[in-house]
């Protein structure tokens, strides 16, 4: 029909062509690649919002506002009774928050007996500081009785006001930074004193109340024992069990069932293995609370059914000519498995283990049970001590009223997207580099 | 093969490990989000002003589940501390004892208020617990009969109140800050309004009236948040004409967001709660495990720690933060009793 369209009558009749739908099938195929192209398009949106938004949000956080001044280590305050020879304590708990605000009000020309003035300089400053200047003293008592120049961290509230996230706009009553010490903070930044720096505090400081000494340290220690933990248990487990349903195991009812299960196991909510692990690590063997190693445990558990369906997967997945060409020559069947079949699935293996570690990275629900959703401000020392994990710090930052803590949240964010980054480009290396082709 | 022995080694690893179960050195704490961040202040101060201490570790996870924890039985596997945004209950006090855990002491930490607070967008709102009743309450009385709640726009009640459809964004009930709003909102309000007695009258059982004076509609229009006040500020951002439910520290922390209402005329502050006149406030506790005094190092230094005019009273970080201090004798009286070793 179309022909006769296109070939206006008049012209030498020819006869009609047999319609076989080429153009219709073009066309399927066109609109089936635009159907492919739109949906991809709509997932790159979607991860490009996701990506704009936590980076928008976070990237502040890896700067710190930090105020350098001149501070006297007045012996004054420090060690009033010069006792410091006989009784090192005193060094220990000597109120070096006022050592602090002495010195911003001295360069912002605050009376010393303006009560007020003081306490709205006491607030620019962090309360971290005491920590701060107490290790410089012990660490170096000669100081006491000079002035040092210091970079003191500034309070959260100075720290979001000088990014600009707080609107400062709205009526003095209606903020947590007043106008005078807005004026301060800019008077202080036109000097120099106060200004942005780099933000090493959100990786090594464990969790603090204050925003401004808040970190991942503990979060990304507690997250590293857990993957090694999990790693060291699962892998190994988990190869052995899907080497053996794979290649020894008899075929009949019951081993269908074991992989029934582990199907459905693979599948159970994560919240699930928290209970169990409460019950059996916590409540049964009598394993600390909160600590790293409970929770690697339960994630191992977790962990386990994705890492025998891979493995088991890659294992099936090597041509039986190999296997057939080892027993041919001779190799028993454990040589056969070990020599042959294991390094041909071995990219496999690691892909689907490191795709594993990667979701139980990101798990929260079952810390949640086993006490690991906590405030943990020391450093674990081992993997008994408590700890928490990223995404459960993630969680905690963002329920924080604190609008520091918002653009931390994201900061925090960002830190386990690049941990999941370097996961899965690890994955992808090793699978280049164990890859064989026949 | 290597990796059978790198197993076998992490296997003897992780038994060594459950054996030698070391005695812990650091108090811990764990139940409501209300009490967290002031916890989190002192553990984090406490360890700052005593080097030879850990940080205590304070977990969350709610009133209720801080409490079951602390409940579950006395020694090193269990919990210390169990913070409490309303006083424990009978039967959770009997289950405490029946699992072993015979002494219990209840240490009050100070008040918080709870504020109803719209979009900073909005104008000044006053509202009474009436307002609210009506505009929440799943039935009311209309001419002598109960019926489903008919009021669609927050005008319908109150002219100060947003100009559109009601939403409101009340914790859920996994909260303990949900019971105190049933008390001092819904059934206060529901006295107000004069529904009280009118329930009564056309529904025989006593309980089942209390029951209908605070039950919250379900059409939509009152919204259950179980989680935290981020959770609040999120839909109250999103929505302009929505009213949310949140503590005084976290409205302090967020003034420039939000615009708080007046409830009775009353503006919500630390004075007005510590003074009594702001009618929605609660007190704030912690539990603490007598049996484990003396034998957990630090703990008894951080209840003391804890309950010091440094942290509690009305100068310090805790009030600082949002808490409204308790009065001095209340304090003084709290420290004594803690010292007494009195037990619920």
């Amino acid at each position: 029909m179309t022909d006769a369209v296109s070939f206006p009558a008049g012209a030498s009749a020819k006869p009609a062509r047999r319609d076989i739908g080429i153009k219709r099938r073009y066309a399927a195929e066109r609109r089936f690649r635009a159907y492919g192209i739109a949906a991809l398009s709509f997932g790159i949106l979607f991860l490009f919002i996701l990506l704009y938004s936590v980076v928008s949000k976070g990237y502040t956080a890896f700067q710190q506002t930090m105020i350098t001044i001149p501070v006297e280590f007045s012996e004054q305050i420090i060690d009033k009774d010069n006792e410091r020879a006989t009784d090192p304590s005193k060094l220990m708990t000597a109120n070096y928050p006022v050592v602090a605000r002495n010195a911003l009000a001295k360069v912002l020309g605050v009376a010393e007996n303006d009560r007020q003035g003081l306490r709205a300089v006491n607030q620019m400053i962090s309360d971290g500081v005491r920590g701060q200047l107490r290790d410089m003293v012990t660490a170096n008592p000669q100081i006491v009785g000079t002035t040092q120049t210091v970079s003191l961290l500034a309070a959260g509230d100075i720290d979001s006001a000088f990014k600009g996230q707080i609107d400062l706009t709205v009526s003095e009553n209606n903020r947590k930074v007043s106008d005078q010490q807005v004026g301060w903070m800019n008077q202080l930044a036109e000097s120099g004193a106060l200004g942005k720096h780099f933000n090493t505090g959100i990786f090594v400081n464990g969790n603090s109340s204050r925003p401004e000494a808040a970190g991942v340290g503990v979060a990304l220690i507690g997250s590293f024992y857990m993957m090694a933990i999990v790693l060291v248990l699962s892998l190994p487990i988990g190869v052995a069990a899907s080497i053996y349903l794979e290649e020894f195991a008899p075929k009949n009812k019951f081993t269908d069932l074991i992989e029934v299960n582990i199907n459905n196991l693979a599948a159970v909510p994560s919240i699930v293995y928290g209970l169990l692990g409460l019950a059996v690590f916590i409540n049964f063997m009598g394993l600390p609370r909160s600590a790293s190693l409970v929770g690697g445990l339960v994630l191992t558990l977790m962990t386990l059914p994705t890492i025998i369906i891979a493995t088991r997967a890659a294992l099936k997945a090597v041509p039986p000519s190999i296997r057939a060409a080892a027993l041919g020559l001779g190799a028993s069947k454990m040589q056969t498995i070990f020599h042959h079949v294991l390094p041909l699935a071995m990219p496999g293996i690691l892909t689907g283990t490191i795709i594993g570690l990667a979701h139980a990275l990101g798990e929260t629900a079952p810390l949640l049970l086993i006490g690991m959703v906590a405030f943990v401000a020391n450093y674990p020392t081992t993997p008994m001590d408590p700890s928490t994990a990223l995404p459960v710090q993630i969680y905690m930052w963002a329920n924080e009223a604190e609008r520091a803590f918002v653009e931390r949240t994201s900061g925090a964010i960002i830190i386990l997207l690049l941990f999941l980054v370097v996961m899965n480009v690890g994955a992808i290396l090793l699978r280049r580099r164990f890859e064989r082709r026949w | 093969m290597n990796m059978l022995k790198l197993s076998a080694a992490a296997l003897v690893a992780s038994v060594a490990f459950a054996g030698a179960a070391v005695a812990r050195d650091q108090v811990q704490v764990a139940g409501s989000s209300t009490v967290l961040p002031y916890a989190k202040i002192v553990a984090e101060t406490f360890a700052e002003t005593f080097p030879n201490f850990k940080a205590p570790v304070v977990e969350s996870g709610g009133t209720g589940g801080g409490l079951k924890a602390f409940c579950s039985g006395v020694g090193e596997g269990t919990i210390d501390i169990a913070n409490a945004s309303r006083a424990i209950k009978k039967d959770e006090l009997e289950a405490c004892k029946a699992a072993g855990v015979a002494d219990v002491q209840e240490i009050r930490i100070g008040y918080d208020g709870i504020v109803f607070a719209a979009d900073s967008s909005n104008g000044d709102m006053k509202i009474e617990p009436k307002d609210l009743y009506k505009a929440l309450a799943a039935e009311v009385v209309v001419d002598g009969k109960l019926v489903a709640n008919p009021y669609k726009n927050w005008s319908d009640i109150n002219a100060t109140l947003p100009k559109g459809p009601i939403a409101a964004y009340i914790p859920g009930s996994k909260h303990g800050t949900r019971e105190v709003f049933e008390e001092k909102i819904m059934a206060e309000g529901c006295k107000e309004a004069g529904a009280t007695d009118a329930i009564k009258g056309l529904v025989s059982d006593a309980k089942q009236a209390a029951a209908k004076c605070v039950a919250v509609r379900k059409d939509g229009a009152a919204v259950d948040i179980d989680g935290d006040y981020t959770e609040t500020l999120a839909r109250i951002a999103a929505n302009k004409t929505g009213l949310g439910v949140f503590g005084l520290a976290f409205y302090e922390n967020n003034k420039d967001k939000l615009k708080v209402a007046t409830v009775s005329d009353v503006v919500a502050s630390t004075e007005t709660i510590s003074g009594g006149q702001y009618p929605v406030s609660r007190p704030l506790f912690f539990y603490v495990k007598k049996a484990h005094l003396g034998v957990i190092p630090g703990l008894k230094e951080y209840v003391e720690f804890f309950l010091s005019d440094d942290m509690v009273g009305p100068e310090g970080p805790l009030a600082e933060y949002g808490l409204v201090a308790a009065p001095d004798a209340q304090r003084e009286e709290a420290r004594k009793a803690f010292e007494a070793g009195k037990t619920l």
